[in-house]
C-alpha cells in the first residue's frame, strides 16, 4: 500500500540517493552480467563488449539430460521438506505458544538454531548421526537435513502470527460451540494462513538453492545447485551454467516477490482491527 | 425480583479452583436464579473471572462441582454446554464479517444457510446493527464490536450469557448508554445474565443480585439495596461506595456495643436539624478538618471526640463552594438516625 504521506517527509540528501543507488547496483550488477552472458558466443572467458550474440546455450541447456534430472530432484527435495516443515513447523508453534510446559523457553531456543549454525556443523552433524545409524545416504536423507532449517522459517513465521492473535478468539469458537478441529479449521488455520503461505514459499526457496547441508546428506544424487557447483570446473559449460542461473532466479523471484506482498497486506490489515 | 425464582440457573457447590499454591477460588458456594441478571462485583484477583470462566469451561474446579439447570458440568468442554460469553477484547474472527461472526454458532451446528440468514437478521435488529452484516470488525467503532459480540452470543439462545467485563473499554457515556440496553435487552430475551465487573456503580446499576468477592471467597451476597445499605463485612462496606467504620470505645458511646459497625457519609447531617423523635437520633460533636468540593455534592473530613475522622457528604442545595470551604476549622455538630447504623458481623 504505497502512501502518500512520503510527500511530507524531507527529501533524501544527493548522498543519500548516491549511496542507495551504489548498494542496488552492488547487489544486482552481478546477477546482470550472469545474464549478460547467457547470449555470448564466446564459451570460456568473460569478455566485453560481447564478441556476438547468440542464443543457442538455452538450447544446449533444453538437451541437457543431467539437468533436467537435478531440476526435477531439486523441485522433489524442496516441495517435500516444505510440507514436513509446514505440518511440523505449525505444531510447535503451536505448542510452544498455547501450553506453558518445563523447559519451554530451550525448546524454542533449540528449534530456532539450526537456522543460525553454519551449515557445515549441521551437515557435519547430520552426516555423522546418519551414517553413525547405517541409514544409507538417499533422497530422503536429503529431505531430513532441508527440513532442519525449514522448520524453523516456518515455526517463525507462524508463532509471529500465533503471538499477534487473541488468545480469547480460540475460547470464543469453542464457546459457541465448535469442537477442537472446527475451530482449527474455521478460526486458526484463516488467521495463520498468510503465514503459512509466506513460511512455506521461504522455505522452498532455502531448500532449492542449498548447497552445502546437501552435499553432507546426499548419497549419489545431484541437486541443481551441486550441479552448478560441480559446472565450475568445466570452465566449457560457463554460459550453460548462466543459462540455469537465469532460470533459478526467475522461479526464485515469483515466490519471494508473493511471500513479501502477502506479509505486508496482512499486516496491514492486522494492523486496522487494533 | 426474579420471575421464576423456583429454578437454579447454576450453582456452585464448595467450589475451589486452585493455581499452584494460589487459591483463586476458594470454597464458594452459590445460586442464581433462573432469568436474573446476576453480578459478581470484585477487584482484580478476587476469583470472579474464575468464577465465570469455570460456568463457561474454559477453565474446570479442582474441587466441587458446578451445576446447569441440574445437570454436573464441571467437567464438560466449553462446546457442550449451553451458556455463552460475551469476552472482554470481544473476540471477533476478524477475517469474517459481522454477519458471518453472528452466525458462527450456528454454522458450526450446521444450521441451513435461510435459517442462519434470518436469525443473524433477528439479532442485528436485537443490537440496533440492522445493515452492518457486511461490515469487517475493523471497520467497526469499540460500542458497535460490544453490540456484535453480544449478538453472536445470543444468537444460539444459550441459558446463561456470560459477560465478562464487557464494558471496561468503553468510555463513560457510552458506559452508561450500554448499561441501560443491556438490561433492556436481557429483559427481552428473558436469559439469565452473569455479569463480571469491577465497577460497584455498573454492578448496583444493572443487577438483580450482586455477589461480591474478596480473595477467592464470597462476602456477600444481595439485591443492590442490601448490598449497599446492610454490607455484611467491612470489605464491602468499604468496596461498595465509601463507609466509615466505628469500633471500640467510641463505638460503644455512640451505639452501645464495641462491635464495629459501618455508616454511609450520606446518612450524617451536619447540625442538629435531624426530624425525628429525639430518642433514634444520635448527636456527637466534632470539628471539621477537611473540605472537598465536588459540585454536585461537598465532602467532610470531621474529627469527631475520641479521635476518630468521619466523613460526611451533603449535597449542595443551597449552599455555594465558598460557604462550604469556609467551614474548614469549625465546630460541628453530626448526627444521624440511629436505623442507619448498620453492625457488622465479627
Amino acid at each position: 500500500m504505497p502512501s502518500n504521506s512520503s510527500d511530507t517527509r524531507p527529501k533524501a540528501s544527493w548522498g543519500l540517493k548516491l549511496a542507495a543507488l551504489g548498494t542496488l547496483l552492488f547487489l544486482h550488477v552481478p546477477i546482470a552480467i550472469i545474464f549478460l552472458y547467457t547470449l555470448t558466443p564466446d564459451e570460456t572467458t568473460y569478455t566485453f563488449p560481447l564478441p556476438g550474440f547468440t542464443l543457442k546455450w538455452f538450447a544446449v541447456a533444453w538437451g541437457r539430460e543431467d539437468l533436467w534430472r537435478s531440476l526435477k530432484l531439486s523441485l522433489q527435495v524442496a516441495s517435500i521438506a516444505t510440507v514436513a516443515a509446514l505440518i511440523l513447523g505449525t505444531l510447535a508453534a503451536a505448542a510452544v505458544y498455547r501450553s506453558k510446559f518445563f523447559g519451554r523457553e530451550a525448546i524454542s531456543f533449540l528449534l530456532v538454531l539450526p537456522i543460525a549454525l553454519p551449515g557445515i556443523v549441521t551437515g557435519i552433524a547430520l552426516r555423522t548421526a546418519i551414517g553413525g545409524m547405517s541409514i544409507p545416504f538417499s533422497f530422503w536423507t536429503i529431505v531430513i537435513g532441508h527440513a532442519t532449517f525449514c522448520v524453523v522459517v516456518v515455526y517463525n513465521n507462524v508463532l509471529a502470527r500465533f503471538r499477534r492473535t487473541s488468545a480469547s478468539m480460540i475460547e470464543a469458537s469453542m464457546d459457541l460451540g465448535a469442537n477442537s478441529f472446527q475451530t482449527f479449521r474455521h478460526v486458526v488455520l484463516p488467521n495463520i494462513a498468510t503465514a503459512l503461505l509466506a513460511g512455506g514459499m521461504l522455505a522452498f526457496a532455502l531448500s532449492f538453492d542449498e548447497v552445502i547441508v546437501t552435499t553432507f546428506t546426499a548419497g549419489q544424487q545431484t541437486t541443481l545447485p551441486i550441479w552448478i557447483f560441480s559446472q565450475l570446473t568445466r570452465p566449457r559449460d560457463r554460459p550453460v551454467t548462466n543459462v540455469v542461473a537465469t532460470f533459478v532466479v526467475l522461479i526464485t523471484f515469483i515466490p519471494i516477490f508473493l511471500a513479501q506482498r502477502l506479509s505486508t497486506s496482512s499486516s496491514d490489515t492486522e494492523g486496522g482491527t487494533k | 425480583m426474579t420471575n421464576n425464582s423456583s429454578t437454579t440457573a447454576v450453582r456452585f457447590n464448595k467450589v475451589s479452583r486452585y493455581f499452584g499454591e494460589v487459591k483463586a477460588v476458594d470454597q464458594v458456594d452459590l445460586d442464581i436464579q433462573d432469568g436474573e441478571f446476576f453480578s459478581m462485583l470484585g477487584p482484580s484477583g478476587s476469583g470472579k473471572t474464575t468464577c465465570l470462566r469455570m460456568i463457561a469451561g474454559f477453565d474446570r474446579p479442582t474441587a466441587g462441582s458446578i451445576h446447569l439447570y441440574g445437570q454436573d458440568v464441571s467437567n464438560l468442554p466449553p462446546y457442550e454446554r449451553n451458556v455463552n460469553t460475551v469476552f472482554q477484547d470481544y473476540a471477533l474472527f476478524p477475517h469474517m464479517n459481522v454477519g458471518e461472526n453472528i452466525a458462527y454458532g450456528l454454522m458450526v451446528k450446521k444450521v441451513s444457510k435461510e435459517e442462519r440468514a434470518k436469525r443473524v437478521d433477528e439479532m442485528l435488529e436485537l443490537v440496533q446493527l440492522a445493515g452492518y452484516a457486511g461490515r469487517k470488525p475493523s471497520q467497526l467503532s469499540g460500542g458497535q464490536r460490544q453490540r456484535v459480540a453480544l449478538a453472536r452470543a445470543l444468537i444460539n439462545h444459550p441459558k446463561v450469557l456470560l459477560l465478562d467485563e464487557p464494558l471496561g473499554a468503553l468510555d463513560l457515556k457510552l458506559r452508561q448508554q450500554m448499561q441501560v440496553e443491556l438490561k433492556a435487552i436481557q429483559k427481552r430475551v428473558g436469559i439469565t445474565f452473569i455479569f463480571v465487573t469491577h465497577d460497584q456503580e455498573e454492578a448496583i446499576t444493572m443487577s438483580d443480585r450482586i455477589a461480591v468477592f474478596s480473595q477467592g471467597g464470597i462476602e456477600q451476597v444481595g439485591s443492590p439495596l442490601e448490598i449497599y445499605e446492610k454490607p455484611a463485612s467491612a470489605f464491602v462496606a468499604g468496596f461498595v461506595g465509601t463507609s466509615n467504620l466505628i469500633s471500640g470505645e467510641v463505638a460503644r458511646r455512640l451505639a452501645g456495643s464495641e462491635n464495629t459497625f459501618s455508616l454511609r457519609p450520606e446518612k450524617i447531617h451536619l447540625g442538629a436539624t435531624l426530624e425525628a423523635s429525639p430518642k433514634d437520633v444520635i448527636s456527637v460533636d466534632g470539628v471539621v478538618r477537611d473540605v472537598i468540593y465536588l459540585g454536585l455534592y461537598t465532602r467532610y473530613l470531621v474529627e469527631i471526640e475520641g479521635g476518630i475522622d468521619l466523613v460526611v457528604v451533603e449535597q449542595n442545595l443551597k449552599t455555594t463552594s465558598m460557604d462550604v470551604l469556609s467551614a474548614k476549622g469549625r465546630k460541628v455538630k453530626l448526627s444521624w438516625h440511629r436505623d442507619h447504623i448498620n453492625p457488622l458481623g465479627g
